[in-house]
């Protein structure tokens, strides 16, 4: 069912009634939702029990410090204690259905909730604004009746989000959420255009609502394809900047100079969710005659070494299920593009298996299975 | 200056290509010494990261072995690692790095000949291409 929810007083407080609506009206037993910590400047991830909680939920706040899809599977990965609602934007719907393909995030008792992203900021951003007594929502809401996201003035998007192409929660080749709350090119001041799957949430609920049965507006299409295209220049011309920038072991080398293998850029990616990754393990601690002996054979060896190998090796092992959040540029405290790396090479290896990080929960890894059929061109001579 | 000799890491699987890299040797049948053989139980225990850690070590070729489709000891290990082979390759070409020095070919255990044949196009082949560019490379 799909249609027109009144906004009462104010459009978050309309989306929290939605919210407070799951949670008492026992359609989940907990709700994964940001909310304003206590001080008032981070907005966090949390799972909540008590509906009273709800009044500090912010669930259209520009900010995401985690990837929902990650805490998701911490709530969930190993058997909750009842059905969760899971209030996340599409990055983190799609990384939640990666991770379900793993088993790091168990779908089966979940109603997804997916909200309208209207662009976020980094934390640091974000609490500067909230510190000077900037609301970053109610602008946003305002471009977003007019069919417009962007930054305010003076500020940028992470830089994930700027190359975006898949804001809307169940549009385009996404798996649709059992809830979708539409934010953009609709009236958001006065009408909030929800839709609502039967399937684990009941026909209830659009009742309880009081949901107006309505066909999607001409607006909102024409609003979301507006910026789904100009998204999709934006990434485009990243990927174009990356491989014109890298094209050989010698500016790869360059693409990843300031590295310090932190390896920050793993611990917040979604999809890396190994337990027993090799770059956690003692592996690389080598006995301080090796890098001696390197330093012999090769004139001198970086330290700490194997920076390069660690990147090639994540994207080996996990881009081709890369849903592009961006956490990883945000994590990078030297400034590596990272995201457009990822999200550049994994267009590459996507394609080459047709998949679609975050499509369809029934799909499974690319690197998890294989068809006898396939690559017949690979272990043959030329 | 000395003539280029290219330095191949293969990784062969227990079953196939090492058995048939071991009946070209008890066949005498000659090939270049130019390959470093690490056995393997199965191509499907490749992982990615062994052949990321040969060519940033400056490898300049790695020759992956496994058993013709069908055939895998273990069922379906060669089909695996046959799509981390794809993404391997696609992986380096993104990155400005020459796919075509990472070889995948099935080869029996009864076929010592084609091994040899293998290994020697390689080595030619790589020889033309030259020296990998990470070779002797200090700051990967």
């Amino acid at each position: 069912m799909q249609g027109w929810l009144e906004v009462e007083d104010n459009t978050e407080k309309t989306v929290n009634r939605l919210l407070e609506a799951l949670l008492t009206g026992g359609i989940v037993d907990g709700l994964l939702v940001p909310l304003r910590t206590p001080d008032g400047r981070n907005v966090v991830p949390t799972l909540v029990r008590d509906p009273a909680l709800l009044a500090r939920a912010a669930p259209l706040a520009p900010v995401l410090p985690v990837n929902g899809g990650t805490v998701l599977g911490h709530v969930t990965a190993t058997g909750g204690l009842g059905r969760v609602g899971a209030v996340l934007r599409n990055c983190e719907l799609r990384a939640a259905v990666e991770l379900s393909k793993v088993r790091q995030v168990l779908l089966d008792d979940v109603v997804l909730v997916g909200v309208d992203c209207l662009g976020t900021y980094g934390v640091d951003e974000y609490v500067r604004m909230v510190e000077e007594g900037v609301d970053p929502v109610a602008p946003a809401l305002a471009a977003a009746r007019e069919g417009r996201v962007e930054p305010l003035p003076g500020t940028t998007f992470r830089p994930g989000c700027t190359m975006c192409e898949q804001p809307i929660p169940g549009a385009g080749e996404s798996y649709p959420p059992h809830v979708t709350v539409g934010l953009l090119g609709v009236p958001n001041g006065e009408r909030l255009w929800v839709t609502v799957r039967d399937e684990r949430v009941g026909e209830g609920l659009a009742g309880v609502l009081g949901l107006e049965p309505a066909a999607e507006p001409p607006a909102r299409v024409e609003a979301v394809g507006a910026l789904v295209a100009a998204r999709t220049a934006e990434r485009d011309r990243r990927f174009a900047a990356f491989r014109g920038r890298v094209h050989d072991p010698a500016s790869l080398l360059g693409e990843f100079a300031t590295c310090i293998r932190c390896q920050n850029c793993m611990r917040v990616c979604p999809i890396c969710y190994c337990k027993e990754c090799i770059f956690r393990t003692d592996v690389f601690d080598h006995p301080s005659a090796r890098y001696w002996d390197w330093a012999g054979r090769k004139g001198g060896v970086r330290l700490p070494s194997d920076t390069l190998l660690f990147h090639v090796t994540r994207l080996l092992h996990m881009v081709h299920a890369c849903v592009g959040c961006g956490m990883c540029s945000d994590g990078c405290p030297v400034g590596i593009p990272v995201a457009d790396v990822f999200r550049a090479v994994g267009q590459a290896v996507q394609a080459r298996f047709g998949y679609v990080p975050g499509r369809d929960p029934a799909e499974e890894m690319v690197i998890a299975t294989f068809r006898e059929d396939e690559l017949g061109e690979l272990g043959k001579p030329e | 200056m000395e003539e280029f000799e290219p330095r191949i890491v293969a990784f062969l699987c227990n079953w196939c290509t090492y058995t048939g890299a071991d009946l070209a040797g008890t066949a005498r049948i000659q090939y270049p010494p130019n390959v470093r053989i690490i056995r393997l139980m199965c191509s499907g225990q490749l992982d990615p990261i062994y052949v990321a850690k040969a060519v940033l070590e400056g490898a300049d070729g790695v020759l992956i072995g496994g058993c013709h489709p069908g055939d895998c000891h273990y069922q379906s290990g060669n089909y695996k690692a046959r799509r981390r082979v794809a993404v391997i390759h696609q992986v380096l070409a993104q990155l400005g790095c020459d796919p075509d020095r990472v070889w995948l070919r099935w080869i029996s255990a009864s076929e010592g000949q084609y091994f040899a044949d293998t290994v020697t196009e390689m080595v030619a082949a790589i020889r033309e291409k030259g020296p990998s560019p990470f070779r002797g490379q200090w700051s990967i």
